[in-house]
Formats: C-alpha cells, structure tokens, sequence
C-alpha cells in the first residue's frame, strides 16, 4: 500500500502561480486528477512524478519525495503525456528494455507479461514508429507496467484512444486499481472519468476545488439545481403532488415540466428530494417507474466548480 | 557508471536520426582537401600542420564533436523520449557518463579517425621551407600519431562540454556552434590567453607534444593541456549529471 501524499504544494514560475496551496492524499485505487487545461493538471503530475520540484510544501510517495531520488522509480510507473517514445524501436525492444534499465530478475518475462496485458502481443515486433496514437499510448503503459510498480501515474492517458481502447483502458485501471495499487490519472475528458473511479481531484486555476467521490461532491453543491427525470404510473398527478403537495413533506422542488419522456423535476436539496418522492409516490398511490438523475454526470459537476 | 542499456538505445538513436549522415561530412571534407593537397604538389610544404592543425583541430572536430555530443543527450531531451530513461531508477550519472562514452567513441571514428588517415595521407607535418628558420621534416608515423592522440583527446574533452551544454540548454546545437565559433575558432586563435581554456588548443598541444611541430602553433604546453583537459571534462561531466539530477519537465502550456 503506498499512498502519495501533497501537503500545502505550491508551484510558481517567476510571477505565475501554477499551483496554490494543494493538500491532497491520494490512497489505492483507482484516483482521477481533473482539470481545464492550464489549470496545474501537469504541474501536479510532474511534481508527484518526480520531474518537478515544489516551490513550497511537501510531496511524498510512500514516505520518500520523489524529488531527485531516481529510487522511487521502483515502485512507482510514469505514463508521460508526450507522445514522445523511442520510434525506431519495436514495441517489445522498448518495453524489453525498460525491464532491463529496472534491473528485473527475468527482463523478458516481465515484458512480455506487460505487453500481453495491454494487448499488444500482435505488434510488438513492430516499430513504434509504425503505431497508431493509441497503440503507443498503450506501449508506453506497458512499458510503465513492466516492473510492476505500487504507483502508477497516468498524464492524460485516454488521449487519442478509440472507443474500444479507452474501454480497454479503464477496465485495465480499474482492475489495477482493485488490486491494491495506488492509480493516478490525470484528464479533461470528464465522461470517461464517471465511468472510471469514484475518487476525484478537481483542480481549478491551481487550486484543488473539489475533492473525493464526485457524487457526494455533487450532492454538497446544494445551491444549484439538481435535474432528476422521473417516470410514473401517473406523471400529471405526480407533477401536481411535487408542486403544490403539503407544505410538510413536500421537497424543495423549484420546477416541474411534464415531458413526452417523463417529468423533469428540479429541486435545490437532492437528498431530500430523493427521500419525499418516495413517500409521496406511496401516499398518493403513484407507481414509480424510472427515477433518474439527469445531470449526475461530471461535467455538471465540473461545468459547475470552473463557473463559480 | 555505464549502463548497456542505455549505450545501446543511444546508440540506436543517435545512428537512426538523419543527423547521423552529417557526422562523417567534416571528415570527408578533412580527406578530400588533404588528398586535393596531396596531389597538387603544393609548394607551401606546411601545409598538413596548417589543414590537420587548425581545420582539424578547430573545424573538423568540434563540429563533429557537436552535432554528435547534441545528439545522444539533446535530441532525446527535446523530443522528450528522455523521460522515458530518467523515470527508472538508473542513477542519472550513470545516464551522463554513458551518453558521453557512447559520444565520445563515435566522435573518435568519424573525427579522429579520419585525421589519423589524412595525417597519413599528407606525408607528414613540417617541413624547411627555404630559408624558413627552424623548421625540419617531420615523418607521416610522428606527425600521424601526434595528431590522433591530440584528437583523441580532444574527443573526449569536447563532448564532455557538449553534453554539458545539453543538460543545460534546450538550445544546444545553437549554444554550440556559437561557442565553437566565437570561443574556439574566433577567440582562442587571435586572443593568446584564451588558449588556456580552449579545448582545441589542449588537443594542439597534447598532439604538438608528441609531433614537435611548431607549425602547429600549439600554445600550450603538454602537460597544461592534459591538465587543463582533465578539469575541463570532469567539471562539464559534474555539471552535466547535476543538471540532469534536476530534470524538469515544463508544465503544460497555458
């Protein structure tokens, strides 16, 4: 178990804050690092990464800052977003010979196992040169794999994937992550993210805005609107018991549409919402079909933080 | 302090970059004008002392010693496939000492070398003119093995600087050229105590020392140029592992 630790990090160039005061603790499992761009995403990572060192504050992966001690690359794998990577080798000679360059027992070993598990067995005995965008990305993962490190940390990985390979991807992660490892990664391409982990970090303009599972962050931000979809056995009557229902148990519903697909309930208080519909469904006699929360996605979540 | 497996991804870089076809370009322009001189009969007989000397010295092998030097370390820090090889637990002086080694071994075939076969070419260093005071023949054996040794030597101290400046600038060919320019063509030639930090002049009189060429207008002596060249190579090889211990990779651009 190594947990990677930022305590009151900060990061200037010259005038510029990149990043202001970020405390975060980021344990095993699978951890998303969500940003704009610009907003220190990459500052973060080459600081945790080891390629950066803090203007202020303290950065430790498993207890050792990573700052000018090549040692920690033993436990933990970088997956650089340059899409930079030796070309004029086959996949398996740079994966081959990150092993070796990792002093590990049986370098062969190590690199077909990393290779096999990012599916790249057909290609490996190609160029690089010669891969498609998310074939590299996929060497460069195995190649961080090939130690089989604690850490792994992640710039942007889903750039350039298709579909199929970024579902590969997160399935990958995820089961990484299960395992018991610690998984960074960083990304703006929030849809993804949702289906990935449950932890976020959400930085904005340098500054860590959010923190932890993205649903209860969303849950905390009360004060805007929360869209749920709801279908019922009776949608009118229901639409008529949400707005004008008694004044005891009626939720904090500020708007009411009835909709070919169903009524499109707003309400500023969420869990209390979720709680009244229910008894109000069963007091009126309504069946309810389908309750479904519209914007529990994160670029509602996100959308909302870089707003305010 | 020297890894194969980075000598070999080095290697493998440095040779499969297009650059690699202008290593052997000074040494063919050093051959062909010294078989050109050859065969023409000059009568300015010191002419080997003034090619291999001063073009050898102060053309042919800091350029190689450049595009070569920039190569094993600068071209992987600007395309950024560096990252690669530091985020490994390889000490990053071992990186250094190896990129050097690998440079240094492909500026000795494709510089120094090349001046071994055009000082054998030349049939040898100095030769008394008539009336000119002091000078004698030198024989191709004497003269050839001078000034190898002398670029040999000026190999390793030359790229020792070059990557140095690698480590240091992302615009290394540029810094360069420039110091190879102004310092060592410019400067170290018509300002006499610049000779002291000159690494051409400790290639001169490294090889002076064993050829006895005064044509080879080595302004220093051999020892302070083995002194010198010592110091000089073993700072730039301190600097260039501290500055690559500091790596850092610039944050996205905003």
């Amino acid at each position: 178990m190594t947990s990677i630790e930022l305590r009151s990090v900060s990061r200037w160039y010259g005038n510029v804050v990149a990043v202001n005061d970020v405390t975060m603790s980021i344990g095993p499992g699978v951890t998303g690092l969500l940003g704009p761009n610009g907003a220190g995403k990459s500052t973060i990572m080459h600081m945790i990464a080891g390629f950066l060192p803090p203007s202020r504050g303290e950065l430790t992966i498993g207890s050792k800052a990573s700052w000018r001690d090549p040692s920690v690359y033993r436990q933990v794998g970088l997956v650089p977003e340059r899409d930079s990577v030796y070309a004029f080798l086959t996949g398996e000679q740079f994966v081959l010979s990150t092993a070796k360059l990792h002093e590990l027992p049986d370098p062969a070993a190590a690199a077909a196992r990393a290779i096999a598990l990012l599916d790249m067995a057909d290609a490996a005995d190609r160029k690089i040169a010669t891969y498609s965008k998310g074939m590299r990305q996929r060497i460069k993962v195995a190649a961080a794999l090939v130690h089989d490190p604690e850490v792994l940390l992640l710039d942007e990985p889903f750039n350039g994937m298709d579909p199929r390979q970024r579902l590969h991807m997160m399935d990958l992660l995820d089961k990484l992550g299960t395992e018991g490892r610690t998984i960074l990664f960083s990304s703006h391409i929030l849809e993804e993210v949702e289906r990935l982990s449950g932890t976020i970090q959400v930085v904005v303009a340098g500054r860590l805005a959010a923190s932890g599972d993205f649903r209860a962050i969303r849950r905390l931000m009360t004060s805007r609107p929360h869209v749920f979809t709801v279908r019922s056995s009776d949608d009118r009557l229901l639409a008529g018991v949400l707005i004008g229902g008694t004044t005891a148990g009626r939720p904090a519903v500020t708007a009411v549409e009835l909709t070919r697909a169903g009524l499109q309930v707003r309400t500023s208080d969420y869990g209390a919402f979720c709680r009244d519909i229910a008894v109000l469904t069963r007091d009126h006699g309504i069946r309810l079909r389908e309750v479904l929360s519209a914007d529990e996605s994160l670029e509602s979540v996100f959308a909302y933080l870089v707003a305010d | 302090m020297f890894n194969t497996t980075v000598a070999w991804i080095t290697l493998r870089a440095t040779l499969s970059r297009r650059r690699a076809l202008l290593f052997a370009l000074p040494a063919m322009i050093l051959i062909l004008l010294t078989v050109a001189l050859r065969a023409s009969r000059a009568p300015m007989r010191p002419w080997p002392s003034h090619v291999l000397g001063t073009f050898g010295f102060s053309v042919l092998i800091p350029l190689t010693a450049l595009i070569i030097g920039t190569s094993v370390l600068g071209a992987e820090i600007d395309d950024g496939s560096i990252v690669h090889l530091l985020a490994t637990p390889v000490r990053r002086s071992a990186v250094v000492m190896t990129k050097f080694i690998v440079a240094t071994g492909l500026t000795m075939v494709f510089a120094a070398v090349p001046e071994l076969i055009a000082a054998l070419i030349s049939g040898g260093g100095s030769i008394p003119g008539q009336g000119a005071a002091g000078l004698v023949a030198i024989d191709t054996g004497k003269f050839a093995v001078g000034l190898f040794v002398g670029a040999l030597a000026c190999s390793v101290i030359y790229n020792a600087v070059f990557v140095m400046i690698s480590a240091a600038t992302t615009r290394a060919i540029a810094v360069g050229l420039l110091y190879v320019l102004v310092w060592e063509v410019l400067l170290s030639n018509f300002v006499s105590g610049v000779k002291l930090l000159s690494v051409s002049h400790y290639g001169l009189g490294i090889a002076n020392g064993l050829a006895s060429d005064p044509v080879l207008e080595a302004g220093l002596g051999v020892l302070t140029s083995v002194v010198m060249g010592a110091i000089v190579t073993v700072v730039a090889l301190a600097l260039a592992m501290n500055l690559l211990s500091s790596f850092t990779l610039k944050g996205e651009p905003a």
